[in-house]
């Protein structure tokens, strides 16, 4: 990464200010959590309890994933409704490595085998799950599994044209495989329960709180890389070439770039990032099991980006966190309305805030003048004529 | 010539009903019935054997009301009771004499299990083979070959003897050969029942013969003659061949209703997703809401007039039609008109439309799974000796499908609003220009999906839960049946339902039903990489953008 | 200037939000509060809400006696949206933030198994109200469902016996997670002690929400087609239910042909369905709403009540939660606190009267001891009991009939202290 920097840090000084925010915002959070986390005893009020750790890190690795769902759909016109795969699969590769942590701490007592084969009568480790307990194999694996498939995935599909909505069903028909075969239990990977009840993590234990803080710290450092490394993308001359696809397909191609080539990049790429979101997700949540692979989580994903703003990367860091802090709550304080707030968010946002609420922060000289233009729009939405 | 048969019979039956109804005196028969109320169903099924065996023909009665559940027991004297309704009220009733009785003593329901069901409707039966309606004889028959008790061998001997309907005298010979076999030691009576039955070799008597050649624990067979054997054996292998044939008839018509339930769900999404380019995530709860109406319009009905219950479904899919099509157009004047040009944002706010919609119901019906009755007509099978099932609910929904597929194209190439709709989404400013109202047609057209949703709805509440959550489980499949069969194309969608389900329920058998949806999955990602733009794609410049 | 502002404006909004997030963890403890972890949205919406509202209604109920130990009690109410890693969140919230003194909730295997280890690690209360496959005892979880032993072994027995039809062939449907999975290969094992032969048994199981039941219908059909009595034991799940049992009463099948006996239908399963065709499929349960006894009568008067619906069914979970909150009151009182390891040791022999007309107890492996019934379908949507237990049936939290897990014991009073171990933690000379 290091031969990289030279490129990135001219990248930081001019992120838009969406972005300088972002990385601010992270910064503070990198180095205030812990320290309010640690250095507080809990009856103070200056003390972040280790619930709002966790809540938070899982809320950074949603926000990379909707960065990386950013980096294809805003820049390249790849609207992939299939990216919750590409998490899950990062998710299920530092799950297996945690499982395979417990060693003989799980029910049954087997040193090598998990509960749930020892459950189902199997006798030894299958092959996929070999080397899988050593770490720097399964965070290659992290990277590696979702970044083959979308290689594999992509290859075939953008060498076949396949563009559109054409291209958006085929990849959630992708995941919704994967969630049905996932949830066989004679694939191996623990059926519906999927992989739970971890112990540690590189021998810390994942319940103690320096353990999440860590982990939090991890996950802001990866929000903050996966954006600079997706800044850098989209500002290279590559990033001109990806958004001249998305903008006319046909005449870059006939301009002579190989536009399947640029877009294999970025989605594997892509793939990759939302990998290790999953990767850093499970050990804070505790759990990976196929309901991440479900079509919905993927739909919410490309959610979040819409109504932070495509195209932006920070704004669809802010969606996932704004939409995640929004059902936190609202589930517990609403719990039989919450459906109804997050609904009304999103069909007023889409029709109030084209650009989504990054919008708000975007390039307009003030964001006074962006909520004037919200009045603006929304006296245009009434005028009493069809447009 | 049967009619004399028929009345010689008659009198027969008569006169042997009434020599066995003198020899049964009302304290004999009180006692008996007195019996049914013990606890435990070996002796409750004793009591019924003595009760039969007495030909009283009070008997058929009260069996008739121990097989509905209005058999009693007095707590205090342990006295059986019928319960009848007299006026809406309960009354209950001495069994033998029909005098109402008050009760102040605690009742006590006398409960029957599978068991003793089968064992009252073959007894029920064997005493109904006489009843002037040739359908409830044919319905007597089939409980008898089905509770094979020995003491009816009598009586559908005689039934028989008489029996004028050929078609009623073929059920009896097969069940009569049915007690024949089991009961019978004569090994040539059984051998020439075994012959009978094999005329008929549909999968009930199928089973009885395969029972035969069961080898038990010891290695011993249940039947121990060999000839028997063999004649079964023959029997089954003769039926064996032709089986393989049906199975396939079998899966193409699952496969067949399958698409065509795919092609229903699909069909709205084919106008408002495949025509005006929405990513409709709302689609599924148009299903929802018409399968809602269903379950009002029934509700309605079933409080008003019970009468048309039969027609609940045909009142149901207008209403279904005018409320998902009523909320369709609500949903395009107050959303989805801002975001024409912006296709991919359809998906966020109709995304929100549908929590919506969700909760909604959610909050109104509540969560649980709300009852939507089935229509008589459409209740049951038709069954045929090859064991070739066909369900009513299926047929009627392949049939409905087609249907609607068919107004559909009518209205879309044969009506003026087709036209208009056609050239709004081929060409927007130039309908505009030509003095089309686009604003109209685009509200109409988004109706028109919604409300085809809402009339799938109608049928889909026939074979699947009624919930919150029915439209999510068919709106990825929605979604891939129109890619599939290419967006914008009704014959695309139609095509692509009917050869996915298909597929899917040739696979199920080999794969299972886990494994087979993943093939379709795999089939479908292959297929698009073949043909890009689904199996009918749309040709021209206007597909690139 | 200008941008250095709006940094701060959006410091301000992070900040905030933290803070929204923290006030709700500074709030005092006047009351007795009890989480409530149930679905009220998504896929187990369905059969989650009715067991939130049975919590409400103790509540209210409890709260209308005077309240426990002085103090009122508040229930507190969280969706977890059928999301497994959202129960986890939400259990933590419950636990740390919301200050809950107890937990009644979860419904499906993995919504416990991601509960679990904050529970543990928070060490907090939690009463699980669902028959489950066992396998399992953690210190923090109470099971007041039935265990395998508690539902599906005595359902077999029955449709092996005389009255129950002599099954002597057996179809295990399922859908494909691990309750199933496990009771059919307890069943299986089971069936095998009694010397049902490997192709007498037919194993298949569908993924959630299976809505084609054509090709699986046919299939049971073929298969009991060869001559001897053919029984299903169902294990399907939720949602599937409602077209599995349309697309049996419609290709025909009768129970007195081939009974269908099922673990997770139940009446409100069946409210939604026109069960006129299903007359005779069976359940097993601990507990049916057509139980004559003057628990039910009061508690479905009370339901009905409290729900403002005459047509409201109750259910076996419903119970579970009655029997689960009942004690812990009981246990409360007789601990003098909400404490959670005062009040664990309170719970161990402590006895509810069940609404069956039987007095259940928590045993030391954290199961409860439970009558088993056996009941038919009827035309009104009811079961009548055909069979049930002479008494109750203790729940095992780990089968026999697995070998890894038979030599296993739960008991979590000294000297064992342990809910997996082959020998007492504490061995006493």
């Amino acid at each position: 990464m290091s031969s990289h920097r030279g490129f990135i840090l001219p990248y930081l000084t001019s992120a838009p200010l969406g972005g300088r925010i972002l990385l601010g915002v992270l910064a503070l959070l990198a180095v205030l959590v812990p320290f309010l986390n640690l250095a507080f005893p809990p009856e103070s009020a200056l003390h972040v309890p280790t619930y709002v750790v966790a809540l938070v890190g899982k809320y950074l690795c949603f926000a990379l994933l909707a960065i990386s769902v950013d980096l294809i759909w805003g820049y390249c016109g790849i609207l992939s409704l299939g990216h919750g795969a590409f998490f899950s699969l990062g998710g299920y590769a530092m799950g297996m490595y945690l499982m395979r942590q417990i060693g003989d701490r799980g029910v049954y007592k087997d040193p090598i085998l998990p509960d749930f084969m020892v459950f189902l009568n199997w006798k030894e480790l299958p092959w996929y799950w070999y080397g899988f307990d050593s770490f720097p194999f399964a965070m290659l694996m992290v990277l590696l599994a979702p970044g083959l498939l979308a290689l594999v995935f992509g290859f075939f599909a953008f060498r076949s044209r396949v563009t559109g909505v054409y291209l958006s069903i085929i990849t959630q028909a992708m995941t919704f495989a994967l969630l049905l075969a996932f949830f066989r239990n004679d694939m191996g990977f623990g059926g519906n329960n999927g992989l739970t009840d971890f112990k540690d993590i590189l021998g810390f234990n994942l319940q103690s709180d320096a353990t999440r803080i860590g982990l939090f710290v991890a996950s802001a450092l990866a929000l903050a890389g996966g954006y600079l490394l997706s800044l850098f993308i989209v500002k290279s001359k590559l990033g001109r070439v990806l958004v001249a696809i998305r903008d006319a397909e046909s005449r870059a191609r006939f301009l002579g770039y190989r536009v399947e080539h640029y877009k294999l990049f970025v989605f594997t790429v892509s793939a990759m990032m939302a990998g290790v979101a999953g990767a850093l997700y499970v050990p804070q949540v505790g759990i990976i099991n196929p309901s991440e692979f479900s079509p919905a989580n993927s739909i919410e994903i490309v959610v979040w980006v819409a109504l932070g703003g495509r195209g932006t990367l920070h704004g669809a860091a802010l969606g996932a966190v704004l939409v995640n802090f929004a059902k936190t709550y609202l589930t517990g304080a609403a719990p039989e309305f919450w459906l109804y707030f997050l609904g009304a968010l999103f069909i007023l946002v889409t029709i109030l805030l084209p650009k989504g609420i990054a919008g708000l922060l975007g390039n307009a000289p003030d964001s006074w003048t962006a909520f004037s233009k919200i009045g603006a729009r929304l006296s245009s939405l009434f005028p009493g004529r069809a447009p | 010539m049967r009619a004399a048969l028929r009345i010689i019979a008659l009198v027969i039956a008569a006169a042997l009903a009434s020599t066995a109804a003198a020899q049964t005196d009302d304290a004999t028969l009180t006692k008996l019935v007195a019996d049914l109320g013990q606890k435990s169903f070996s002796k409750k099924s004793k009591a019924i054997d003595a009760l039969f065996a007495t030909g009283d023909p009070r008997v058929a009665a009260i069996l008739e009301a121990m097989l509905s559940r209005n058999l009693y027991k007095q707590k205090s004297d342990n006295a059986i009771l019928v319960k009848t309704k007299k006026d809406g009220k309960s009354v209950y009733q001495n069994p033998l004499t029909k005098t109402a009785i008050e009760t102040t003593s605690k009742l006590k329901k006398v409960r029957i299990n599978n068991k003793l069901r089968k064992k009252l409707r073959g007894a029920i039966g064997s005493l109904s083979l006489q009843n002037k309606d040739p359908v409830k004889r044919i319905a007597a028959a089939d409980a008898v070959f089905k509770s094979r008790t020995k003491g009816m061998l009598a009586p559908l001997e005689a039934a028989l003897s008489s029996e004028p309907d050929d078609a009623v005298r073929d059920r009896m010979r097969r069940a009569l050969s049915a007690i024949q076999l089991v009961h019978k030691s004569d090994p040539e009576v059984r051998v020439a029942a075994v012959k009978t039955l094999g005329e008929f070799a549909d999968p009930e008597v199928r089973g009885l013969l395969n029972s035969l050649l069961v080898k038990r624990g010891d290695g011993s067979h249940a039947e121990a003659n060999v000839t028997i054997r063999a004649a079964a054996e023959e029997v089954l292998t003769a039926a064996e061949r032709s089986a393989a044939f049906w199975g396939t008839v079998q899966n193409l018509f699952q496969g067949i209703s399958l698409g065509s339930v795919l092609l229903l769900a699909a069909i709205g999404l084919a106008i408002t997703f495949g025509v005006m380019g929405v990513i409709n995530m709302a689609h599924g709860e148009m299903v929802m809401l018409g399968a809602y109406t269903t379950f009002v319009v029934q509700d309605i009905i079933r409080t008003t007039a019970p009468g048309l219950f039969d027609l609940s479904l045909f009142i149901a899919i207008p209403a279904a039609f005018l409320v998902a099509g009523a909320v369709g157009v609500a949903i395009e004047r107050g959303v989805i008109r801002f975001l024409y040009g912006r296709p991919l944002e359809t998906l966020l706010a109709t995304w929100g439309i549908s929590l919506v919609l969700q909760q909604f119901v959610r909050s109104v019906f509540g969560p649980t799974n709300r009852e939507v009755g089935t229509p008589s007509w459409m209740q049951g099978a038709i069954q045929t000796a090859e064991g070739l099932t066909l369900t009513y609910n299926r047929i009627a929904i392949i049939v409905f499908s087609l249907m609607v597929m068919g107004v559909l194209l009518l209205v879309l190439r044969r009506t003026w609003f087709g036209l208009q709709m056609r050239a709004v989404t081929q060409n927007r400013p130039m309908a505009s220009a030509m003095g089309i109202r686009t604003g109209w047609v685009d509200a109409m057209t988004f109706g028109l999906g919604s409300g085809i949703a809402g009339i799938a709805g109608v049928a889909l509440s026939q074979i699947d839960n009624v919930s919150p959550n029915l439209g999510q489980s068919y709106i990825i499949d929605s979604f891939l049946v129109v890619v599939f069969g290419g967006v914008g194309n009704l014959w695309g969608t139609l095509v692509g339902a009917l050869s996915l389900g298909v597929v899917n329920k040739f696979l199920e058998p080999y794969a299972g039903a886990v494994l087979g949806k993943i093939f379709v999955l795999v089939v479908v990602i292959l297929f698009i990489q073949k043909r890009p733009r689904g199996l009918f794609a749309l040709k021209g410049r206007a597909v690139e953008s | 200037m200008k941008p250095f502002g709006k940094v701060a404006r959006g410091l301000a909004i992070a900040g905030a939000t933290a803070g929204l997030m923290m006030t709700s963890a500074v709030q005092a403890a006047d009351t007795i509060k009890v989480g409530v972890l149930h679905s009220l949205s998504g896929t187990m919406a369905i059969s989650e809400t009715t067991l939130k509202d049975t919590v409400l209604m103790m509540v209210d109920d409890l709260n209308k006696k005077g309240g426990l130990l002085g103090k009122k009690v508040e229930a507190v109410v969280v969706d977890p949206a059928s999301n497994w890693p959202l129960f986890a969140e939400k259990a933590r919230e419950l636990i740390t933030a919301k200050k809950v003194d107890v937990v009644f909730g979860c419904w499906t295997s993995v919504s416990r198994k991601s509960v679990l280890p904050v529970f543990e690690e928070l060490n907090s209360m939690l009463f699980y109200p669902v028959q489950y496959e066992g396998e399992e005892s953690s210190r923090n979880v109470f099971y007041t469902g039935a265990a395998p032993n508690q539902q599906a072994i005595p359902a077999v027995e029955y449709l092996m016996s005389e009255d129950g039809g002599s099954a002597k062939r057996w179809v295990l449907l399922g859908t494909d997670y691990v309750y199933p999975r496990t009771t059919n290969k307890i069943l299986r094992a089971f069936l095998k002690s009694k010397s049902v032969k490997e192709e007498d048994i037919m194993e298949n199981y569908t993924p959630f929400g299976h809505s084609d039941w054509q090709t699986i219908v046919a299939e049971v059909k073929k298969f009991a087609g060869a001559g001897k009595k053919t029984a299903v034991v169902s294990t399907i799940n939720g949602d599937a239910n409602v077209p599995f049992y349309k697309e049996l009463a419609n290709q025909g099948i009768k129970a007195e042909d081939i009974p269908v006996v099922a673990f997770s239908v139940g009446e409100e399963e069946l409210a939604g369905l026109d069960t006129k065709p299903l007359v005779g499929h069976l359940a097993a349960w601990n507990y049916f709403m057509s139980v004559e006894t003057s628990e039910n009568e009061a508690f479905i008067k009370k339901w009905h009540a409290f729900i403002k619906d005459e047509k409201r069914v109750t259910n076996d979970p419903m119970e579970a939660h009655y029997i689960g909150f009942n004690m812990w009151v009981q246990a409360v009182k007789q601990a003098g606190t909400t404490d959670v390891d005062a009040v664990r040791q309170a719970m161990y022999g402590q006895k509810v009267k069940n609404l069956t007309g039987g007095i259940s107890v928590m045993n030391t492996n954290h199961h409860l001891s439970k009558p088993v019934l056996i009941g038919e379908v009827q035309e009104d949507g009811q079961f009548d009991t055909v069979w049930s237990t002479d008494g109750l049936v203790v729940g095992d939290a780990w089968s026999d009939y697995i070998p890894e897990s038979a030599k296993l014991t739960a008991d979590w009073t000294y000297p064992w202290v342990c809910g997996n171990c082959v020998k007492p933690n504490h061995m006493t000379n």
